[in-house]
């Protein structure tokens, strides 16, 4: 058998890489990282990803595969040890694409819009993200993982919650994600967050609320009436 | 089993045509239910309550939304049949992309060069065009964008050929001038019957649009 290599890409802050470390991680698939500076985009990325000069990038035998969620049914696809991400019958599975693609379009910038904002904009913007993250808590009701009993890939697609949201939190002063309103999400995201392998991936919280502090400062200067 | 299949859509809706199309490459028996994009029936938005958008598959009474995710359910549900997405999983990595880089790029820029004037839409007609080069780099000289077939990121694309006129009218350019491989393409493509029978004529497009 040819010899594996698996490259993944990443920065060290970014949550889309992560879904593909989770995946490689819970199948036990040997790969190498290679760190990003995204800030000064290095010529290999231009070179693996020169559609959108993003992370993750996969590279696995010489051949490149850029989006996260894509990246997700490659490694699915390529390595069929357990445990398996998505279900076999194509009516879950159209399903799990479906949230996913939410999760992407919707969610994450919605919250994203409430993270840069302040006063009555962000109290506008509350509304949506609130909407969206009710409709996440539907869909966990009675499961412990988006995917069912296990962790699958409905859940490494929402797994950025189980650490941004607190992240936002904390740098903006607001909560976004009511507990008492939300229980099934607020369960799933603190299982998630210590999940064996998943507890092990998190960037440094500190780093990351520097980081997130200066995005908001930069994002609320630019607003700002002159 | 007899399937049940209805598909909620709506005409001249491009992501609802890529639906079509699979639908009747795979040979699909379905019932097609016009809605109406001014008064949204009951159907829609008990099938689709977070988007309330066409198209709709509704496969012995369950709902599948968003075209590129219908398609690759009819793919997977019709599966002997004129596959649609490649075998092998790097191909389908890159089909997955680059239908993905068409719903995020296509579309919204495509808007804007027939909805805005002036600044705007001048802008947006360079980044059409720039959006477009880079599709015809991909397509190279292949016949189709999955290679020797018609599969999944020509369904992704092709459906915006009947568009085409809109955007030359109320963009005051022609496509292809600037990008005669698209065209050429596109013109391939049409060949097929299930593309020739879905695409709605670009003129009726446009005067639907003006009436509207």
């Amino acid at each position: 058998m040819m010899a594996e290599e698996v490259k993944l890409f990443r920065s060290w802050s970014s949550p889309f890489p992560l879904r593909v470390i989770w995946a490689l991680e819970l199948k036990g698939i040997p790969y190498e990282v290679i760190l990003v500076d995204l800030s000064n985009k290095s010529s290999l990325l231009l070179q693996y990803n020169p559609i959108h000069m993003k992370v993750p990038v996969l590279v696995h035998n010489g051949k490149s595969i850029a989006e996260s969620l894509v990246i997700l049914e490659y490694v699915e696809e390529t390595w069929k040890q357990t445990p398996s991400l998505l279900p076999e019958d194509p009516y879950e599975r159209a399903m799990e694409r479906f949230w996913a693609k939410f999760g992407d379009d919707k969610v994450l910038p919605s919250l994203w819009n409430v993270f840069i904002k302040q006063g009555k904009d962000q109290e506008e913007a509350m509304v949506p993200a609130q909407e969206n993250l009710t409709n996440l808590e539907e869909l966990l009701r009675g499961k412990n993982f988006f995917s069912g009993e296990r962790i699958g890939f409905l859940d490494l697609a929402f797994g950025w919650l189980a650490n941004m949201v607190s992240v936002f939190e904390e740098v903006m002063g607001a909560t976004v994600l009511d507990n008492q309103k939300l229980p099934s999400l607020s369960a799933w995201m603190k299982n998630f967050m210590d999940a064996p392998i998943i507890k092990e991936s998190w960037p440094p919280r500190d780093k990351l609320i520097t980081k997130c502090q200066a995005l908001r400062q930069a994002h609320i200067e630019k607003e700002a009436p002159k | 089993m007899v399937d049940e299949v209805v598909l909620l859509d709506l005409w001249a809706s491009m992501f609802g045509m890529r639906v079509r199309i699979a639908l009747a490459e795979k040979g699909v028996k379905y019932e097609y239910m016009e809605d109406d994009w001014r008064n949204k029936s009951d159907l829609l938005l008990k099938m689709n309550p977070l988007h309330k958008k066409v198209p709709v598959l509704i496969h012995n009474g369950k709902p599948v939304c968003e075209s590129l995710i219908i398609v690759q359910y009819i793919d997977e549900v019709w599966k002997d049949k004129s596959p649609l997405l490649p075998s092998d999983p790097y191909q389908r990595a890159q089909a997955r992309f680059w239908a993905d880089f068409v719903d995020n790029k296509v579309y919204g820029v495509s808007r804007r060069v027939w909805a805005t004037k002036g600044e705007e839409q001048e802008a947006a007609k360079q980044e059409f065009f720039e959006i477009f080069k880079i599709l015809e780099g991909e397509l190279g000289d292949k016949p189709y964008f999955g290679g020797e077939t018609f599969g999944f990121v020509d369904i992704a694309l092709v459906t915006f050929y009947s568009w085409f006129y809109v955007y030359e009218t109320f963009g005051k350019f022609s496509i292809e001038a600037e990008c005669p491989t698209i065209i050429a393409w596109a013109k391939r493509c049409m060949q097929k019957e299930s593309v020739a029978k879905t695409l709605p004529d670009q003129k009726k497009v446009l005067e639907s649009l003006l009436s509207s």
